[in-house]
């Protein structure tokens, strides 16, 4: 039986994903040795990479999109030469929605010709099959949720969610971010979650899938070539967030000055289109033509005009300062501990970012192994992401299509890999625990237990999750419950499992 | 995980049913259910109703001496504002059940009293397992004790296929005879007594949560709703109807299943469980209207329809502190249909003196539920006492199906 229920029950909340149902063992596990429990799994980087031969490189991926736009807009062109415009809509078949607006918008307008439009009400148009952004797109979630079903613990994959949020880009910005969402993940957070930080903020800012979500591909420094040619220039986009939301953080001691100057820094920093004039279409590029010329100051120290190794010599001294230390630890203590993070925990994570030169496995080694991480109340709520894999993981279920963890993400306000805004998705309680937000998570909750068999006992599963630490409110909720589906509903909602 | 992609709606036909996933179209091609005796083409329901019912709140023994204290505030009488509907010098029915006394009075309506499973113990889902497995002990739940009763019809008569409602197919319609499944639109997402359960754990445990879901739910909307029997019907008793009404049109089909199994939730009224009024009022009325929509939607066949309601177990005699009842253990099935020879509450009344209660605060159980499904499973559906005391509830052969069920 377990040893210490209460650290097991932080161990699996707070640094995992939760407890798998079945036969995993996870709480006895967790029980028996809290804390090896969580850090076994930061010996294992190559854990955190996905190589699956369904999905492909931000390249490969980028030649399909480009083939795909192409394609779309012969199709375009062709239908437009073909026939007159009033009955264009009506005749493709391309998009039955864009036709029933069409038709809608002729209706209103008095515009209607003789041929009346087939008649869309009565007759579901079948649905037109997922086109390559959107079959990527599911692919990539689905390595995503099946790897964090499966994960042991899950620290190392909370830790992939963390980065991955921190260092967000958006899916709607674009069909390029939204084919890139996966791969960026996979290629610029996956391998460094357990490495250097420095090696991750080069290799998240020199992305494609950034470059476009912050408009760095359209700044063109003044003086460049390019710049002097068009009426074009600086886009401050990707500096500006670089310093505020990815290392320094807001009040890190930077200027707008220091703004502009990372800014002219960073200009060239593009990917190759689809001519692959300069590179690989899809691939990171130093474009000379657009690059600012010139020794620039930043941040007190002048960096040599020295293409895109001026950027990377200006991102690594970022990524060393002490701001940078500091906010990296904040964030990290606030995500996995409390919305107001205890500062003698952030001191001695920021300490340790500075003394390993950014090394994320000996910070994430002494979060975890920190007493402050485990004294802390269970106070933070899961986020939905956490929530829908922990109930699947408690339900012993490998996912096979993503569509209803994709679903639910949206109902609850945390559409993956689309945060509203480039700061990610909030970390604290306000963003979890709104009243409208408890709603939903109770009927998604519903929806789940509604679909569980007879053959699952809901006191049994409260003792996979929680043991003896499931406090006897809950457990009398349960074994109240005037149904299974009821009683597992509850069981989802409880403080145990929704609290962390 | 299993959860949240939108239902498509679908209308309450055949085609709704194959659209659901379910080999419907099988049936055209099956021999039509009918037993060669007497021509008649039986359908047969069972409701089972999660959370025990408060039988004595449901058909009150208004002429026992002792119940009008036991049950306290929330006891029927006989007179008032909110008189309780006589059935015979003994038993009264609930007011919002006025169908269920109509179909009574024409004698095609009747209650078994003082009724219980085998099951002993008072958790809900053990409680559940007993009465829909028909086995005489929890654990054993890779069948139920309807769908071996499929399973057992002879040969030429034998419907491959009965109607499991739902999400999931309720156990007692479970196993290896095939079902097909068929759940009504808009099922209620997370039931309004979920939500208070919800509420009332977070209340004690997580403050925080409790003012955060209370006000996304607007709680004090539903608690009033509770008391109210003129606010909008909560979304479990307008669910009732609905699914009432889509299995009778299904069951109306020429070569539709001739039996299904439902399950109506919701009946744990362990706080205001109210008497004629408030919590159990509704729900009771949800059923009310259930019964008129089997029989409204059966047409011609409600004549050889027998519906059966039964409920894990009962509640507690004596009413809790809180206005409610606790777990019990004897408690009322109902019968409707035009095959039941109704007109009667079905009775060996223990008495509701201290000394008469089971454990000194329940109805004493007087009849084995299974005796009634047994009576009903041969009389309607022509299935042999030997099946029935084997396959069907096995270790039974002690509980003698009752006679006379049907008219």
């Amino acid at each position: 039986m377990a040893r210490d229920p209460q650290a097991a029950l932080i161990a699996l909340n707070r640094f995992g994903f939760g407890a798998r149902g079945g036969a995993s063992g996870d709480f006895i596990n967790a029980a028996s040795d809290p804390r090896g429990f969580v850090l076994a799994e930061l010996q294992r980087p190559a854990a955190a990479l996905i190589e699956s031969p369904a999905l492909q490189s931000t390249s490969v991926l980028a030649s399909e999109l480009f083939a795909f736009q192409i394609e779309e807009k012969q199709k375009r062109e062709a239908a437009a030469k073909a026939v007159p415009p009033a009955s264009v809509m009506v005749a493709s078949k391309a998009d039955s929605a864009a036709a029933a607006n069409m038709a809608a918008q002729q209706k209103m307008s008095g515009a209607v010709t003789d041929k009346a439009p087939p008649p869309l009400a009565n007759s579901r148009p079948p649905k037109p099959a997922p086109n390559v952004i959107e079959r990527t797109f599911r692919a990539e979630a689905l390595a995503r949720i099946q790897r964090a079903s499966l994960a042991e613990c899950g620290f190392l994959e909370r830790l992939v969610t963390f980065w991955s949020n921190h260092f967000c880009i958006s899916a709607s910005k674009g069909q390029p971010a939204r084919i890139w969402a996966g791969a960026f993940e996979r290629e610029a957070i996956r391998p460094h979650v357990l490495g250097r930080f420095a090696d991750m903020l080069k290799a998240v800012e020199q992305h494609p899938a950034m470059l476009f979500f912050l408009d760095n591909q359209q700044s063109i420094g003044p003086n460049s070539r390019a710049g002097q040619r068009s009426k074009r220039g600086l886009n401050e986009n990707l500096a500006r967030e670089i310093m505020e939301l990815h290392t320094l953080g807001v009040g890190g001691g930077y200027t707008q000055g220091d703004v502009t100057a990372l800014a002219k820094v960073l200009t060239g920093w593009t990917y190759a289109g689809r001519q692959g004039r300069l590179g690989e279409p899809g691939s990171f590029i130093f474009n000379a033509n657009a690059h600012e010329p010139g020794s620039i100051v930043l941040l007190g120290k002048s960096y040599a005009d020295n293409n895109a190794a001026q950027g990377e010599a200006a991102l690594a001294d970022i990524a060393r300062r002490p701001a940078t230390a500091k906010f990296i630890a904040t964030k990290l203590v606030r995500h996995f501990v409390a919305d107001d993070p205890p500062p003698a925990l952030v001191a001695r994570l920021a300490d340790v970012f500075t003394k390993t030169d950014g090394d994320l496995r000996a910070v994430s080694h002494a979060l975890a192994d920190a007493d402050d991480a485990w004294r802390a109340p269970m106070a933070k709520m899961r986020s939905p992401y956490e929530f829908l894999i922990a109930t699947g993981r408690l339900m012993a279920q490998i996912p096979e299509d993503p569509g209803r963890y994709l679903y639910g993400l949206n109902v609850l306000g945390q559409p993956l890999w689309a945060p509203a805004g480039p700061n990610g998705f909030a970390d604290t309680n306000a963003a979890w625990a709104a009243p409208e937000g408890m709603k939903l998570r109770l009927d998604i909750a519903a929806q789940v237990a509604s679909r569980i068999g007879d053959n699952r006992d809901p006191r049994e599963m409260l003792d996979l999750i929680a043991a003896g630490a499931a406090s006897p409110e809950t457990r009398q909720t349960i074994a109240r419950a005037e149904s299974r589906q009821q009683a597992f509903a509850l069981l989802l909602m409880s403080p145990e499992f929704q609290r962390r | 995980m299993e959860c949240c992609e939108s239902r498509t709606s679908l209308a309450v036909t055949r085609r709704g049913l194959l659209l659901g996933g379910a080999s419907f179209a099988a049936w055209a091609y099956l021999p039509k259910f009918a037993r060669a005796v007497d021509g008649r083409d039986p359908r047969l329901i069972v409701v089972i109703l999660r959370g025990a019912l408060d039988g004595l709140a449901t058909v009150a023994p208004a002429g026992d001496p002792d119940y009008a204290d036991l049950h306290g505030a929330i006891a029927l009488t006989r007179d008032g504002p909110h008189a309780a509907i006589e059935l015979d010098s003994f038993f009264v029915l609930h007011p919002s059940m006025p169908q269920f006394a109509r179909m009574y009075r024409e004698k095609q309506a009747a209650v078994v009293h003082a009724v219980a499973t085998p099951y002993r113990e008072r958790s809900h889902f053990d409680g559940q397992d007993v009465l829909e497995s028909g086995f005489a002990g929890p654990g054993r739940v890779q069948s139920g004790w309807l769908n071996r009763a499929l399973a057992a019809l002879p040969r030429g008569e034998r419907v491959t296929s009965g109607l499991a409602v739902g999400a999931t197919a309720p156990l007692v319609l479970r196993g290896a005879a095939p079902t097909v499944g068929w759940a009504p639109v808009n099922l209620p997402q997370a039931a309004d007594d979920t939500a208070m359960r919800l509420f009332d754990l977070y209340k004690h445990r997580d403050p925080a949560l409790a003012q955060a879901l209370s006000q996304g739910l607007q709680l004090d909307r539903i608690a009033a709703r509770g008391d109210d029997m003129r606010g909008k019907p909560q979304n479990g008793i307008g669910a009732m109807q609905l699914t009432a009404r889509g299995v009778a049109k299904l069951m109306a089909e020429d070569d539709g299943p001739r039996i299904a199994a439902l399950a109506f939730d919701g009946w744990d009224t362990h706080a205001n469980e109210g008497g004629p009024v408030g919590r159990l009022a509704q729900l009771l009325s949800g059923l009310d209207g259930a019964f008129a929509e089997f029989e409204s939607g059966l047409g011609a066949h409600w004549r050889d329809t027998a519906i059966v309601v039964a409920t894990e177990f009962g509640r507690t005699a004596r009413i809790n502190g809180t206005q409610g009842t606790d777990h019990g253990t004897g408690t009322v099935a109902l019968l409707a249909g035009g095959a039941i020879k109704g007109g009667r509450v079905i009775a060996d009344w223990p008495g509701l003196k201290t000394a008469n209660l089971y454990q000194n605060r329940d109805l004493a159980p007087t009849t084995d539920l299974r005796a009634v499904l047994k009576g009903l499973l041969r009389d309607q559906l022509g299935i042999s006492e030997r099946v029935l005391a084997g396959s069907v509830f096995p270790d039974s052969a002690a509980v003698k199906p009752m006679q006379g069920l049907l008219a």
